[in-house]
């Protein structure tokens, strides 16, 4: 070779091949295995579980599926079906969606653009993020009294109705909506804020065409995915009062009086069914149910997962 | 000029050519020299404050027309917040607020009848780092004017001269619609330059708009502000003496001194004259050791 390799901190041109050799790295492989341990756990556990409640639920998703997703509520656990639950849960979420969406999202914006930094607003920070961790049931000792039995509001709200499970539900799911909204609305680069001013733009030009827009797939992953846990909350309804027997008037799909009638949800469909003696309500009909409602949330949270890609690719140009 | 001009203008259907501030003949102060151009920009005895820190002091520097000054100093001395406060950047900052006086073509900028929002639109600003909006490079450029209240018509004329006097009009003339993320650092730097033209600003400041850029971009900048001086007055901010010494008429040199309020180093102007003079023979001994290399 032309080059003399200079010997640099005790390198010489004999041991500078042993000295860039791989050694092994033990402390890491091991490191890594126990990660991979952890993370079969998890996953192994979720696969046990679908795999139980697939095969309960098999003998009623061979054979009468699509009945049972148009079915009525019934006595007989051969013909019963969920579509009132279906229905009921699917009120729930537009509800939730319509409420707490947007009251959540302009809490969000208020709190982190224009609030002023006192001590009020971080009081009102702190128990924002304590309200997110009350338990469910709380909130429909809440709604009960409120939204059912509330002077005034029962008459709004027609008593034990899908408005009162849903506004119960948006209480239940605001804070998330708040929480998760403010965050993304953090995650915004302060280069992009003092481009939109350092051109005059106004403040609220500034939120509304920049701010929102680069914040969307955060705000968006996050309320669709609090729209799937007000799908999958039982507790709450519970407490608001759901029909799990028989429902005497069952209105289309898109009847929109239904908001304020008598009404079943999916949650609490499948606690009562796994209540009962009989193996066919206890077992088939409950599993089933749970894989209809573990599918809907799996299709929210796909929709989420897609429309941040989407977003995120149109930000990114 | 007027104070009216400053108040918030909905704009509608009017176009920036009339914003545009009209400037004055002969309006030299009586202290300038014959040849001396208008002053644009006059602060004196500036500080500015975030909450209880005076993070500048004693600031007093006139800005002429057409002319490019440059702020130079150690890091930490100010430069960014006096720069900030001139565009009311600073606004946005809780607890930051100024004393002294800073007038803009002779109209105090922290009276409370001037809104923010017009000031920023008549003093626009280039960024240390490029910050593009995730947009395409057209609607990057008719933002600005968008928001003015410039009527769609005129947009593609806006795109075309702005891009243009940026330098940038033959390197993305044919992909105006493609995002401008995906341009390199010095091509969104003087897109960045070509957006704040767009709005028709009287005065443009940078905030050591090269500090990001490879030799070639900022050359490429260098020249582009030599060639848009005779239509804007430039304040830039640069650590980079040899580029103060290259680009600028004048030279206001900061330093940071112990202050006695408190224990932190408050940012104080030292000297502020022709560019000349402050890398050839200037008055303070703080000023020569710096620009000479030998600051401690
Ligand atoms: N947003 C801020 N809040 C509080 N202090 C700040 C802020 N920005 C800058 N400072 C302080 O003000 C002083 C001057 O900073 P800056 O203007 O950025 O200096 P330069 O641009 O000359 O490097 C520094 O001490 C810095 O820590
Ligand atoms: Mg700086």
């Amino acid at each position: 070779m032309a080059i003399a390799i200079k010997p640099v901190g005790g390198l010489t041109p004999a041991n500078i091949g042993e000295s860039l050799r791989r050694k092994p790295d033990l402390k890491g492989a091991l490191f890594q295995f126990v990660m991979l341990f952890s993370l079969s756990i998890s996953i192994g556990v979720l696969v046990v579980l679908l795999y139980t409640v697939v095969s309960d639920a098999w003998p009623v998703l061979s054979t009468r599926l699509g009945d049972f997703v148009t079915g009525t509520l019934a006595p007989d656990a051969g013909r019963a079906g969920i579509s009132q639950g279906l229905k009921g849960t699917f009120y729930l979420c537009v509800i939730v969606a319509i409420v707490a969406f947007p009251l959540g999202i302009a809490a969000a914006i208020y709190l982190e653009e224009y609030a002023p930094r006192t001590r009020l607003s971080s009081f009102i920070e702190v128990n924002i993020r304590n309200l997110a961790g009350v338990p469910s049931v709380v909130y429909g000792i809440l709604g009960l009294a409120i939204f059912v039995n509330g002077w005034g509001i029962s008459a709004l709200t027609g008593g034990r109705s899908p408005l009162a499970g849903g506004l119960t539900l948006a209480a239940l799911v605001l804070p998330v909506v708040i929480i998760t909204t403010q965050e993304a609305i953090r995650a915004v680069p302060s280069a992009l804020r003092e481009a939109g001013f350092g051109v005059g733009a106004t403040k609220w030009e500034v939120i509304k065409d920049h701010i929102l827009p680069y914040a969307a797939p955060g705000i968006l992953t996050g309320t669709l995915l609090s729209i799937a846990r007000a799908a999958g909350e039982a507790a709450p309804l519970l407490l608001v009062g759901t029909i799990t027997g028989f429902i005497s008037n069952s209105p289309g799909w898109f009847d929109v009086r239904q908001v304020q009638d008598k009404f079943a949800a999916m949650p609490t469909i499948i606690t009562s069914w796994a209540k009962q003696p009989e193996e066919g309500f206890r077992v088939e009909n409950a599993a089933a149910a749970i894989v209809v409602l573990v599918a809907f949330v799996i299709l929210l949270n796909s929709a989420a997962i897609l429309l941040r890609n989407r977003f995120e690719a149109k930000r990114a140009g | 000029m007027t104070k009216e001009q400053f108040e918030r203008n909905d704009g509608k259907g009017e176009s920036m050519d009339v914003l545009q501030i009209a400037r004055p003949v002969a309006a030299a102060t009586s202290d300038a020299e014959v040849t001396d151009n208008p002053t644009v920009l006059a602060l004196k005895d500036l500080s500015v404050f975030y909450g209880d820190f005076r993070a500048v002091r004693g600031v007093t520097v006139d800005v002429r027309d057409n002319e490019i000054t440059a702020m130079i100093g150690p890091s930490g001395c100010g430069k960014s917040t006096v720069l900030r406060s001139i565009n009311r950047m600073n606004d946005l900052i809780p607890g930051a607020r100024v004393e002294g006086d800073l007038k803009f073509h002779g109209v105090d900028l922290y009276d409370a009848k001037v809104d923010p929002v017009e000031v920023r639109r008549r003093i626009g600003m280039v960024f240390q780092k490029p910050n593009p909006f995730p947009k395409s490079i057209f609607d990057n450029i008719t933002y600005g004017p968008k928001i003015a209240g410039v009527p769609k018509s005129e947009f593609e004329a806006i795109v075309e001269k702005s891009l243009r006097r940026a330098a940038l009009w033959d390197e993305v003339k044919d992909r105006l619609d493609e995002s401008a993320l995906g341009m390199s650092g010095g091509q969104q730097q003087r897109l960045c330059i070509a957006r704040a033209i767009a709005t028709s600003p009287d005065v443009l400041l940078m905030d050591e708009p090269c500090s990001a850029l490879d030799p070639i971009a900022t050359g490429m900048i260098e020249d582009l502000m030599q060639e848009i001086k005779s239509r804007y007055t430039i304040v830039i901010v640069t650590h980079n003496m040899q580029q103060a010494a290259r680009v600028s008429d004048r030279t206001a040199f900061f330093t940071a001194e112990a202050d006695s309020e408190n224990d932190r180093r408050t940012g104080v102007l030292v000297e502020y004259d022709r560019t000349e003079r402050i890398f050839s023979n200037p008055a303070d001994i703080r000023t020569e050791n710096y620009v000479t290399g030998r600051f401690g």
